[in-house]
């Protein structure tokens, strides 16, 4: 990427008096404003608004575009996220007028292919979870775990142990909104460490259950990108335990066809479908986290799902559902792409999407372990996490490293996460990479090392390519300045 | 396959240089006893053709407001959009970029969301915004739950006038953090909360109210005395505004909200069958920004002293402060902040005027033919874009019968509310005209 | 640079500097450089009472948080303002400019536990 000039602000464009955009006239009798809004009610203010033309908007947004790096400008392997290609059909799809223009409280019989295209995606993911039903009603990862956790609650408290059920255990390897959810459902939350190969800590963890169990959050693949082979025994760890088992899903990627977490003993599974099913990450969102869940927990599921009835597909509310976690009935428009992928996939291609993914995966991981430290020395799945360690002894960070790449037009991988490994970079290449952009990664990566080893202080001062320097991040975060404010 | 690129020979080059024979081996962590054996249950692939053709059927058996003309709103709204807007958002450098963790290649929407901060700043008359939250029912949640942690106290109050599943989600949220929700009713005659319920005692523990801006019967509440009466008692003013109102009415920050949260879906978001839109989170004052959901962005400059934008105050956030974050929210809406930020910038300030103006007198116009023709509104107070209205009729049927005349009738209420049996909530965009209105009317007439 | 000869220290690497029944408290220079630049600086309100262990302040930087436990129980009796508006202070002068908050504390008896400048130099070569 080449330094571009900056872009003003928009409200830095305005000029008093200019219009981008016109309403058709008021074409009814006007009624005067005093007969409709008492004067108090009345804005006393103008927003601040910028006044500027059409023209003016597409140029600032096209300008802004062109200073931003995404899936369709070049490589993305930022591990956890799983930034795949977005296919373009999707998107003339979700645009389609009968998906787009659809209001959520039109009447049944006017919405069948809607009810229909969730009916099945509920049946689909149900699938490839290995469970029994499905809510698509959740708008993120984070909002599926929070979902998920409630249902918990929800079937301990009928069983009379959710006063006592406090405790939810969370790997130290865990995203953070794992136990940031565990939170927003006043569970405590206790932090289960791993063992030496990068799996939960099987003795531990059986020390550390009881009677004030409600359930333990895992990925499997972890976060360090690694199958746990336990699984079966930690599943049965917490189910004799009473405890349930959550599945955070934003690593699917690795093992559809291959394994279903319900078969791995997960009561509770989230799918990201902005990972997973290719929808498109929109610069940090929408996003969609369905939940699948075992058949004990399917009556508490939030409402309504869909169902059909004579042939026709219905809105109904399982019997004792939690209530709704978000407004109407999820992110639909997210839903419609993450159908028309499965769809275009089928069951080998699902698989041949998971298969790819992990092959890139492992020959990257052993393209590079000789430059950066490898902690855990296994067969990866679909991404895989280095150390810098030994650059860190040469006096250039992770850090230092993740901005010297978006000098060769790539962005970095995720850095410092997990937590648990020493100035880690999760990498994940994901399946539609070419081989040639591999490996042009893995030679920047090597000449890095180089750098980092012959002159740390070109690594330090990075990145030199971009349309911006490294920018102060403690200066934004003691001096706030959130908003642009008019120059008085 | 589709859309993975690698050919047999490359796989084949990656097993060599891996000295595996398949995949499979790279497989060996999953115990043979939980691997799948058959296929996954799911119909085979479609080719671009066969999927386009086959979506395309799909969303053709729907009616959409591409073809019905829609009376239809609570909560989401058939507004016009600009057609600017759709094209702005399908670059592909927003569309396929993640959450801006590496600034110096994210700038495009760093910047983006620190102007969206900016508008929703200026709209709602507060200090500071987000980034955007899931939609306007879980920001309310977050707001009741952040005005909990900063007065310290456990007890929410929420009005009935209030969107019913917003209240569904804002009680969810609170049950599952041992708060206690306390529902404050409302007036059969003005349509607006019932401000004589209102004593001080159920003010004294109480971390905030909830005003509804204007309220889920379209109804314009009496927010300065609200503001005071909740305020005297100590507690927090959280305000859940529409923001298509605002071009209009009067500021939530200058009659003295502590936090203002909205649906955002009526800029620059099609309905979409209920979402994707965005919710929006504002607030003032440093106490309580430090204390805000989410993603921030704010204005930094790089080591030669340009100007640029990062996210920032993440320490707040869950990925730093994990159990003790402020909530667990990390994915947002931000291609639906960069649609209402695209449409907001292309309106301006006179559009927004605009276009809350004749939602105003276009809901006016509405509401007196049908009070020409008999059909009365329900309540008297001042209404903004959506008004309720009742006669003795079964709307469920009406509204079946103004289908086959191509209108989508207004949302019964009876199911909710026992005692709105007959009433209906109507809601009027300027993007209705006049002969809409006129021949919806004239439907009607004949119906009830 | 140097810990204080005469200050007090805990593991927490907070430093404890007694004058009669005042007590200033900051964090030590290791920690702030494990830290990173200080942005902010969440201070208790005046006359709080604190338990000995309790998180009292916060001191957070741009990636990591960092609660500041009392190491002696007592009553809050000075907030460093200046670090509202220059939490930098934290990093360039843990020891003086950067103390956090006075405790005027109850339990003298308390002070005992706590290691001194030798203790914690030892203590630091081990971590
Ligand atoms: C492992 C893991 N869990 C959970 C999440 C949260 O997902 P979302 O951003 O969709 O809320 C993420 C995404 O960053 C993740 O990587």
């Amino acid at each position: 990427m080449q330094t571009k000039k900056p872009v003003p602000l928009i409200f830095e464009l305005s000029s008093p008096g200019r219009r981008g955009y016109r309403y058709p006239e008021l074409d009814v009798p006007e009624t005067p404003m005093e007969e409709l809004l008492p004067k108090e009610h009345l804005r006393r203010e103008v927003p601040k608004l910028p006044e500027v033309s059409e023209i003016e908007v597409v140029r600032h947004y096209t300008g802004l575009s062109r200073l931003n790096h995404g899936v369709d400008v070049g490589f993305y392997p930022l591990g956890s996220c799983t930034m795949k290609y977005n296919p373009k059909v999707n998107e003339d799809i979700a645009r389609l007028p009968g998906f787009s223009l659809l209001h959520p409280y039109q009447p049944e019989e006017t919405v069948q292919g809607a009810l229909k295209l969730m009916y099945k995606l509920q049946s689909y993911l149900t699938e490839i979870a290995g469970l029994s039903a499905t809510t698509l009603q959740p708008a993120a990862g984070a909002h599926g775990e929070l979902t998920g956790l409630m249902l918990m609650r929800a079937y301990h408290r009928e069983r009379g142990e959710d006063t006592q059920r406090k405790e939810m255990l969370v790997p130290d390897s865990a995203h953070g909104t794992n136990p940031a959810s565990a939170m927003m459902v006043n569970y405590k939350v206790r932090e289960v460490p791993s063992d030496a190969r990068g799996g939960v800590d099987v003795e531990a963890l059986r020390g550390m259950v009881g009677p004030q169990t409600a359930g333990i959050m895992l990925t499997n693949p972890n976060t360090l990108g690694l199958f746990d082979e336990n699984i079966c025994e930690v599943a049965k760890i917490i189910h004799d335990a009473g405890g349930l088992l959550y599945y955070d899903g934003a690593n699917a990627n690795a093992i559809m066809g291959y394994v279903r977490p319900g078969d791995m003993g997960f009561d509770i599974v989230h799918f990201n479908l902005h990972k997973t099913f290719s929808t498109p990450h929109g610069g940090g969102g929408p996003g969609s986290g369905p939940i699948a869940v075992s058949q004990r927990l399917q009556d508490y599921l939030p409402g309504p799902l869909v169902s059909k009835r004579d042939g026709e597909y219905v809105w109904e509310y399982p019997t004792k559902s939690i209530g709704r976690v978000r407004s109407f009935f999820g992110n639909f428009g997210v839903l419609v792409r993450a159908y028309a992928y499965i769809r275009s996939h089928g069951p080998q291609g699902l698989m041949d999407v998971s298969d790819t993914a992990v092959l890139h995966a492992n020959y990257l991981m052993r393209k590079l372990q000789d430059d950066f430290d490898l902690p855990y020395d296994r067969h990866c799945m679909h991404e895989f996490v280095l150390s810098g360690k030994r650059q860190k002894n040469q006096g250039v960070r992770t850090l230092d490293i993740a901005k010297r790449l978006l000098d060769y037009g790539v962005h970095s991988p995720t850095v410092y996460f997990p937590l648990i490994v020493e100035e880690a970079l999760m990498v994940e290449p994901t399946e539609t990479e070419t081989l040639a952009t591999l490996d042009a990664f893995v030679e920047a990566m090597k000449q890095i090392a180089i750098e980092a080893a012959e002159e740390p202080e070109t690594v330090r001062q990075a990145p030199y390519n971009t349309p911006v320097r490294r920018l102060d991040d403690a200066l934004a975060a003691r001096k706030p300045v959130l908003r642009w404010t008019p120059r008085s | 396959m589709r859309y993975i690129p690698t050919t047999s020979e490359e796989r084949q080059h990656m097993l060599d240089f891996l000295g595996v024979d398949s995949v499979e081996e790279l497989f060996d962590a999953v115990p043979d006893r939980i691997r799948t054996e058959k296929p996954l249950p799911l119909p085979d692939a479609l080719a671009e053709a066969q999927l386009m053709r086959h979506m395309k059927e799909l969303s053709e058996s729907n009616v959409s407001c591409e073809h019905l003309v829609s009376f239809l709103g609570a909560g989401s709204y058939d507004h016009l959009i600009p057609a600017v807007v759709n094209h702005i958002t399908s670059r592909g450098e927003f569309l396929t970029a993640y959450t801006p963790y590496q600034a110096e290649i994210s700038q495009g929407v760093l910047q983006v969301i620190f102007e969206f901060q900016t508008l929703i700043a200026e709209l709602t008359g507060m200090d500071a915004a987000n980034a955007s939250m899931y939609d306007g029912a879980t920001s309310l949640a977050e707001a009741c739950l952040m005005a909990c942690n900063v007065a310290r106290r456990s007890k929410v109050l929420l009005p009935e006038t209030l969107h019913p599943e917003w209240v569904d989600v804002v009680k969810l949220y609170m049950e599952n953090q041992d708060i206690s929700v306390q529902m404050i009713p409302w007036n059969r005659e003005t349509g607006t909360m019932d401000v004589a319920a209102l004593h001080e005692d159920a003010a004294g523990d109480a971390a905030c109210l909830v005003i509804p801006y204007p309220n889920f019967f379209g109804v314009i509440e009496d927010v300065a005395k609200l503001s005071r009466w909740i305020h005297d008692a100590g507690g927090l003013l959280v305000t859940a505004a529409d923001p298509v109102s605002l071009g209009l009415l009067e500021a939530p920050g200058a009659f003295g909200a502590d936090i203002v949260v909205g649906e955002g879906q009526p800029f620059g978001n099609t309905m979409n069958f209920g979402g994707p839109g965005f919710g929006f989170f504002a607030c003032s004052g440093s106490k309580l920004i430090r204390r805000m959901p989410g993603r921030i962005v704010g204005e930094t400059v790089d080591t030669e002293g340009r100007r640029g934008y990062v996210l920032t105050l993440q320490t707040r956030e869950q990925h730093i402060r994990r159990e003790k974050a402020t909530s667990n929210i990390c994915s947002n809406q931000a291609l639906n902040a960069l649609a209402g930020a695209v449409h907001l910038s292309v309106i301006g300030p006179q559009g927004l005027k605009d276009v809350a103006y004749q939602c105003l007198q276009k809901t006016a116009y509405l509401k007196s033919q049908l009070r020409d023709i008999g059909i009365q509104a329900a309540f008297s107070g001042p209404t903004f874009r959506e008004f309720v209205v009742q006669a003795d009729a079964n709307w469920d049927e009406v509204n079946k019968r103004l289908l086959d005349h191509g209108f989508l009738g207004g949302l019964p209420l009876g199911e909710r509310f026992p005692e709105l049996q007959h009433c209906v909530l109507l809601s009027v965009t300027e993007a209705r005209t006049k002969d809409e209105i006129d021949r919806f009317v004239h439907a009607l007439g004949g119906l009830c | 640079m140097a810990n204080p000869r005469d200050y007090f220290y805990t593991k927490d690497h907070e430093w404890i500097h007694v004058k009669g029944k005042v007590c200033r408290i900051g964090i030590t220079d290791y920690a702030q450089n494990e830290l990173g630049d200080v942005v902010f600086v969440e201070l208790p309100e005046q006359d709080t009472i604190v338990e000995e262990g309790e998180g009292f302040a916060v001191v957070e930087s741009v990636k990591a948080v960092s609660d500041v436990y009392a190491p002696l129980s007592g009553k809050v009796v000075g907030i460093n303002e200046a670090l509202e508006d220059s939490p930098e202070l934290v990093n360039e002068s843990p020891f003086d400019e950067g103390w956090i908050v006075e405790l005027e504390i109850t339990d003298e008896s308390q002070l005992k536990d706590l290691m001194t400048a030798d203790e914690y130099d030892a203590f630091l070569e081990e971590v």
